[in-house]
């Protein structure tokens, strides 16, 4: 099947979770948001929740920042 | 010099430097991480944007900044709307491990002045959601009134425009805001050099907060050390309590035992 993963489609195995999609983008769990379709998800639920056609992934972490 | 007896408290959080630094527009992490030692500053502000999926090979910025070492205080930089700056404060505590944040709803692109109305209507959304609100606010006295009002433990008023380097543009403001709210004050954005962060604290501010006058500086990490300097001076300076300012002459020698 077919998501969105930060805006780029990427195919991945029927039945994957959001921890499996972050192993296999080699994303360490810890250091990130994901949002999935603007619900921003709790980290005790990446193993438990699936992903289906279409969704839309949103993974983000912190980066150099002051203002602006 | 005694800084250490010198505390500053939020929200019953203790800081134990009085300059706060920005992780931006550095060469590479490892001149950040450098920056940041001189610096002497255990508040750090980072942005919260999408990870690279693509090239993985790029480092974390957390790789660099331990968590457990820094404070780490996620900024919603880049937003313009009531909505965008809720959206990454929640995403900022999502990927972070706590409530701080400090608020930007930004007005307009070229001053990158606060939209304050959107930011007072953010600050209580997110106020709500238990999130600690440090926000980036105008020079304005009756808007950081009404920041602390609704739940706001600082506030963090501009010394002038975000990368300007054009130093304390409204000194006066600025000493009505700290003479008016009971909170503490971290002048953010617009510190030049070492002497605007220097008389930032001598007007009374507990904290100052930079970026780009260390970033951008030819030799970042000594600018990095004269802002630490800067920012103790200041502070010593404003606890010592400064002269009158006089328009004419007082002797310091005595005239007794003169011929």
């Amino acid at each position: 099947m077919t998501i969105q993963v930060n805006g780029e489609s990427r195919g991945i195995g029927d039945g994957h979770t959001v921890a499996a999609l972050l192993r296999e983008l080699d994303i360490r769990a810890d250091r990130v948001a994901v949002e999935l379709n603007l619900e921003i998800l709790d980290r005790k639920d990446f193993e438990t929740r699936g992903l289906c056609e279409g969704d839309r992934v949103e993974i983000l972490s912190f980066i150099g920042g002051g203002a602006e | 010099m005694d800084t250490m007896n010198d505390r500053l408290v939020i929200a019953g959080r203790e800081f134990q430097s009085r300059l706060w630094v920005g992780t931006g527009k550095y060469k590479d992490f490892a001149e950040t991480k450098k920056a940041i030692d001189a610096s002497g500053a255990d508040v750090v502000t980072v942005a919260v944007r999408r990870v690279n999926i693509t090239d993985r090979s790029k480092e974390n910025l957390l790789d660099y900044l331990d968590p457990k070492k820094y404070i780490i205080l996620p900024n919603t930089a880049g937003c313009y709307t009531v909505e965008d700056a809720v959206r990454y404060a929640r995403l900022a505590r999502a990927a972070g491990v706590s409530d701080l944040v400090k608020l930007e709803v930004i007005g307009d692109e070229k001053t990158l002045f606060p939209d304050t109305a959107g930011l007072i209507e953010a600050a209580k959304i997110l106020i709500k959601e238990g999130f600690i609100v440090l926000p980036y606010t105008n020079d304005d006295p009756i808007v950081a009134k009404k920041l602390v009002d609704i739940g706001c433990p600082a506030v963090m008023p501009l010394a002038a425009p975000i990368g300007s380097g054009l130093g304390i543009r409204n000194p006066y403001n600025l000493k009505i805001i700290m003479e008016t709210v009971k909170v503490p004050i971290i002048v953010d954005a617009g510190v030049g050099t070492a002497s605007d962060a220097a008389l930032a604290m001598e007007y009374g501010a507990d904290a100052v907060l930079m970026n780009t006058a260390i970033a951008g500086a030819q030799d970042p990490i000594a600018m990095a050390e004269a802002m630490k300097y800067g920012v103790w001076a200041g502070r010593l300076a404003y606890k010592a309590g400064r002269i009158p300012r006089k328009l004419y002459a007082t002797a310091s020698s005595p005239i007794e035992g003169m011929l």
